[in-house]
């Protein structure tokens, strides 16, 4: 265990060296967060804005923010830990440049998980600090430390349901080997948590709680926030990110058992 | 590069894209999959005209806007920024300039070609729209369809020539996908792709109609769902018209001051 987290602390090293040397990427990648959340943020303001509606779907303004919120922080968190190092498996696949990975000393699944960080990312949680404190401000009260607490907790077991499902769609690399833009169908797809669970009906709205459990990773989080969390959807999302993430594991074992390597 | 070859060529070059799209039709798929924005959007926007209509949109009314925009996402589609910033980077815009065809055409054609492909997938849509919207929301003035398909080749070639233009800048700062990610987050915003533009607070609707992403995707949009009359529609399409050309001048000029400087490393 402590020889992991000595490989974790050398490879974040290695990252934010590498982050340090392209200074002007750090203000670039900063400011373009910032128009994303900005621009993420511009549906929100037009559905609030006209008309001055008062609540959709039962949320008002200031607890949609929260969702929003979440949404930025994730966003920030799939893009500055987990994609980066994942989105190589495929390249590594396909080259057959996985070999390295497999010949080291130390679990695969960790290595690969592990390899790049883009520091810079902090700006979503910057963002999103904002918009929680935005949001409060305009509900006229603050949360209790309990409930941030519930929401903290929340917001690990999306971190690692999303991962889960990171690695899933990586694992699809070794069966179809072209699957590049099968993260950005995954992105995409992630989109649909910026919106509270309740906007969906329907089929949309189960394949969101279960399949691709977008409800556990911002609406459950919001709600936690706001002190409106029951204690059983606390137990469900618990038992969902822990499921995802056996399954995960299950999944990737078994996919690397079909690496087969590539020529040359 | 005469233009005759290029014309002469272009028919070759597209059945060669439409293979191409066809063979790789697995990843074609999940690229249609992942513009499924709209539906989403779609469904959050019907929530909220579910108690009062917002603008001129009712429930249904959004429906039908979101459908039209998945449609038109998929024949206006566009990715040659980033296949031009590979091609400078990695070097294989080489074997491009090497060919007796213009480059920029040899881009248009394998856009062009994945068309058919889908076209398959937007009929269907269309038909949805049809059952779910009724025909009352979609215009009748045959003139209004005409313009339409005007407006939708005019808006192929508006983010195609904006697609260059930007491939074309990775000639000058090494990569030019930042830029295409700022230009993205806009578009986002102000095509009409998550927001009809006509439900904007008025001042930023002047910025979005000065702006040419409402060109590139909203305006079709627009005229499929009945938002504009005939004389109405066919002043916004002579406006497009200018943003054709203007976007043509300025990617046609990067690409000639850049190729000058293009080095051809990778190899």
């Amino acid at each position: 265990m402590r020889r992991y987290l000595r490989l974790l602390a050398i490879q974040l090293r290695a990252s934010t060296l590498l982050a340090m040397q392209y200074r002007f990427d750090f203000f670039i990648d900063g400011l373009l967060s910032l128009f994303w959340t900005v621009t993420a943020l511009m549906p929100l303001l037009v559905v609030f804005g006209r008309g001055a509606r008062a609540s959709i779907a039962g949320w008002s303004f200031g607890e949609a923010l929260m969702v929003t919120g979440w949404f930025t922080l994730l966003q920030g968190v799939i893009e500055g830990v987990v994609s980066p190092s994942l989105t190589n498996v495929v390249e590594h696949v396909r080259k057959g440049t996985l070999d390295f990975v497999l010949i080291k000393p130390a679990d695969a699944q960790f290595l690969v998980s592990t390899a790049r960080f883009l520091p810079w990312r902090v700006t979503n949680l910057i963002s999103a600090l904002a918009i929680f404190g935005y949001g409060f401000h305009l509900l006229g009260r603050w949360p209790s430390p309990l409930h941030v607490g519930q929401a903290l907790l929340l917001a690990l077991c999306a971190t690692a349901t999303l991962y889960s499902l990171w690695i899933v769609t990586v694992s699809a690399a070794f069966y179809v080997v072209k699957v590049d833009n099968l993260t950005y169908l995954f992105s995409a797809v992630f989109d649909a948590a910026r919106w509270p669970k309740e906007v969906f009906r329907g089929f949309l709205s189960a394949l969101f709680t279960f399949v691709i459990p977008l409800a556990l990773m911002t609406t459950y989080p919001a709600r936690a926030l706001l002190g409106s969390l029951e204690p059983s959807t606390l137990a469900l999302s618990l038992g969902l990110a822990a499921l995802f993430a056996v399954l995960s594991r299950r999944i990737w074992l078994l996919s690397i058992g079909k690496y087969t390597s590539a020529s040359s | 590069m005469s233009l005759r070859n290029t014309v002469r060529s272009f028919p070759t070059l597209l059945r060669i894209g439409v293979s191409e799209a066809v063979a790789y039709r697995a990843e074609l798929f999940i690229w249609i999959l992942a513009t499924t924005m709209p539906l989403v959007m779609m469904v959050l926007w019907s929530t909220v005209a579910r108690e009062a209509p917002v603008g001129r949109f009712n429930e249904q009314g959004f429906v039908v806007y979101f459908l039209s925009a998945f449609i038109v996402r998929q024949l206006t589609g566009n990715w040659t920024a980033w296949q031009m910033n590979f091609d400078v980077r990695q070097g294989t815009l080489a074997m491009r300039l090497l060919r007796p065809v213009h480059p920029i055409a040899t881009y248009a054609a394998e856009i062009l070609a994945a068309v058919p492909l889908r076209i398959l997938v937007a009929l269907p849509v269309a038909a949805i729209m049809l059952v779910a919207g009724g025909k009352g929301l979609v215009p009748r003035d045959p003139a209004v369809w005409g313009l339409w398909a005007i407006s939708i080749a005019f808006a192929w070639l508006i983010a195609f020539f904006i697609n260059c233009a930007i491939g074309a800048l990775s000639f000058f700062l090494e990569s030019s996908l930042k830029v295409m990610d700022a230009y993205l987050a806009l578009w986002f915003v102000f095509s009409g792709y998550t927001i009809p533009v006509e439900l904007f607070p008025w001042g930023l609707k002047r910025v979005a109609d000065l702006l040419p992403f409402r060109f590139a995707l909203g305006l079709p949009i627009e005229l499929m769902t009945g938002a504009h009359d005939r004389a109405h529609a066919l002043g916004l399409v002579a406006t497009q018209a200018l943003y054709v050309l203007g976007t043509a001048i300025l990617a046609l000029g990067l690409w000639s001051r850049g190729t000058r400087r293009f080095a051809a490393y990778g190899g």
